[in-house]
């Protein structure tokens, strides 16, 4: 009797983390862009810059429950570290700066960390808001080192890896974005997969049992709130790379308030919500734009107005019939080899 | 015989409300121990001073022999220390089987493992489907457990306390609003747990306390009121009148 169900259990735990073809298809047709939309590689950039870091405040907000109105403080963090290595030719191949760059936010994360233990949901708004303000005061008065209100001017960028030089339609830029993000998707992915995202889960949903179970719940979050501050901060030194500029608007709290309405658009807690999210916004911005020039804050600021009259849930409940898909096939083939498995269950 | 628990002069004061008066409570290794008295009498204070989730305003409380005053709650489930909750503490969006999962995962040492998948070690596996199978949850191992019914999550609850392999487990009513015959297979599994396993239980209804509890103490206004076998305190007078006497009004 324990015999199948000990299998079916392991194939199910491995099941769950494998790619459904959804997502599989998400990805191809990802990379079909790059040859099959030349002409708007400037906005996809942007819209996997964005994606990339919504995707960072979802690991915290979907998977950790903890809600931040000042994630661009890593963002720009991260932008300004990006911006002053290629300028000051510290560090010149975009990848390592890259990688230095999400580093320095992971050190000012986990820094910061200890101050989003504590409080309810209203303490970690202020106090997040309060650390970007904070930031974006000092990138303000350190001018001769950010170029304060002017924006950090003069950065060329190498080519990456030394081989593919930036060119002035973004094509570079975009394919070096994708890519990026869907490595550090992949590494996303497999993290709330593991024992630690599981137990993140858990946390969120209920601290006081999480730490009957002998789960250290404060250093969980540290772990996690830190990972995604490497996350934001790498997404803003890819803006910064991938414009050759850098201004305290990386820092602003419109940026992260337009992550977390981003994130929102997109549903929180299975990772594409970002990704989603950043596409509906970026186009809807686009397209406003494009209609009233003047006034596309207006329609941004009504649709702002309705998705939080329409509620949360129910936005996110776009999504839901595509979730519900994804489960059921997964659940019908995890029946499947419930009942290949163990033919006497009866279950 | 060794002591398993033990608690030493412990205060828990709420502003001026005493919940804890000098309560030194010893509890055998290997015991059955219940701990019974009136509403209000003190004993989720002290199985929250016990787990560390309240700290006691003065007095120490001694584990195995050893000081557990400051430890952390979840370091005390590491040192062997775990509980079930009165009212229902679960994780809703969780399935059983990713619950059982996370606690012995998280027995196993790998909670904090963020590259490998969840149960990849056969061990762990082995531990859950064992879990799972005792506790009979086997059919729902894939709902949502924020839609299972009632009796069904209070096993779940009491089987993640099981999950953390203690060798004190504090039973906070673990009965109660069970339904009759799913009352049983929680008795049944709780009468089933290893001898060398330490059991405090926290019970209302006399009739699991005297036919589970080889040892009783009666809390009463945060006081350790009378301590003894079943039969001492069933003929015990004080406990009579101040117990029993007040459920016998009520019928």
């Amino acid at each position: 009797m324990t015999r199948p169900l000990s299998s079916t259990v392991a194939t199910y735990l491995a099941r769950r983390a494998r790619w459904t073809p959804l997502e599989i298809a998400f990805w191809l047709l990802a990379a079909a862009t790059i040859y099959l939309l030349p002409g708007r590689h400037l906005i996809l950039t942007e819209i996997a810059i964005l994606g990339l870091f919504a995707l960072s405040l979802d690991l915290i907000l979907g998977y950790a429950g903890i809600i931040s109105l000042g994630h661009a403080a890593f963002f720009g963090f991260g932008a300004y570290c990006a911006g002053l290595l290629a300028k000051h030719e510290i560090i010149t191949e975009p990848v390592v700066a890259l990688i230095v760059s999400g580093l320095a936010a992971t050190v000012l994360g986990f820094v910061t960390s200890f101050l989003v233990l504590r409080g309810s949901d209203l303490t970690r708004l202020m106090v997040t808001l309060g650390v970007a303000l904070v930031l974006r005061e000092i990138a303000n008065k350190y001018s001769e080192l950010t170029g304060g209100a002017d924006g950090l001017q003069g950065i060329t960028m190498a080519p990456v890896l030394g081989r593919f030089r930036f060119d002035l339609f973004g094509h570079t830029a975009y394919i070096y974005s994708l890519v990026v993000l869907f490595v550090l998707f992949v590494i996303a992915r497999r993290i709330v997969n593991s024992p630690f995202g599981l137990s993140l889960r858990a946390v969120k949903g209920n601290p006081l049992r999480a730490s009957a179970v002998g789960i250290a719940v404060n250093w969980r979050l540290v772990a996690i709130y830190t990972i995604a501050a490497g996350y934001a901060g790498i997404a803003g030194a890819l803006l910064t790379q991938t414009t050759a500029f850098t201004s305290l608007d990386v820092l602003a709290f419109e940026r992260s308030a337009d992550t977390l309405l981003v994130l929102i658009i997109g549903g929180t807690g299975y990772l594409y919500g970002g990704l989603i999210g950043a596409v509906i916004f970026k186009l809807m911005q686009d397209w406003i734009a494009n209609l009233t020039p003047q006034y596309w804050q207006f329609w941004i600021g009504l649709v702002l107005v309705l998705i939080v009259l329409v509620g949360r849930e129910r936005v996110a409940g776009w999504m839901a019939p595509i979730r519900a898909l994804i489960g059921r096939i997964g659940r019908r083939a995890r029946r499947a080899d419930a009942l290949g498995a163990s033919p006497g269950q009866g279950g | 015989m060794a002591l398993a628990l033990e608690t030493i002069d412990l205060n828990k004061h709420f502003g001026g409300i005493i919940a804890s008066s000098n309560v030194s409570l010893k509890v055998d290794k290997g015991a059955r121990h219940a701990l019974i008295g009136p509403n209000g009498a003190g004993k989720t204070t002290l199985v929250n001073l016990l787990t560390g989730i309240l700290r006691p305003t003065s007095g120490r409380i001694l584990l195995e022999g050893a000081d557990i005053t400051d430890v952390e709650p979840h370091d005390r489930v590491r040192l062997g220390l775990a509980r079930t909750f009165q009212i229902n503490q679960l994780f809703g969006d969780l399935t059983p089987l990713e619950t059982i999962g996370l606690a012995v995962s998280e027995r196993h040492g790998s909670g904090s493992d963020w590259w490998r998948l969840v149960g990849s070690r056969p061990g762990v596996t082995d531990e859950i489907v064992e879990l799972l199978a005792h506790f009979r949850l086997e059919d729902v191992m894939h709902e949502r457990t924020a839609v299972l019914p009632y009796g069904r999550q209070r096993l779940l609850e009491i089987a993640l306390a099981f999950a953390c392999k203690p060798r004190v487990l504090l039973l906070d009513e673990p009965a109660a609003g069970v339904p009759e015959v799913e009352r049983h297979e929680i008795l049944a599994t709780i009468a089933a747990l290893p001898a060398d396993v330490t059991v405090l239980l926290i019970e209302h209804d006399m009739d699991i306390v005297f036919t589970f509890a080889d040892r009783i103490s009666v809390l009463v206004n945060g006081e350790l009121f009378v301590e003894g076998t079943p039969e001492e305190v069933a003929r015990d007078p004080r406990v009579k009148a101040v117990y029993l006497g007040e459920e016998a009004v009520h019928v």
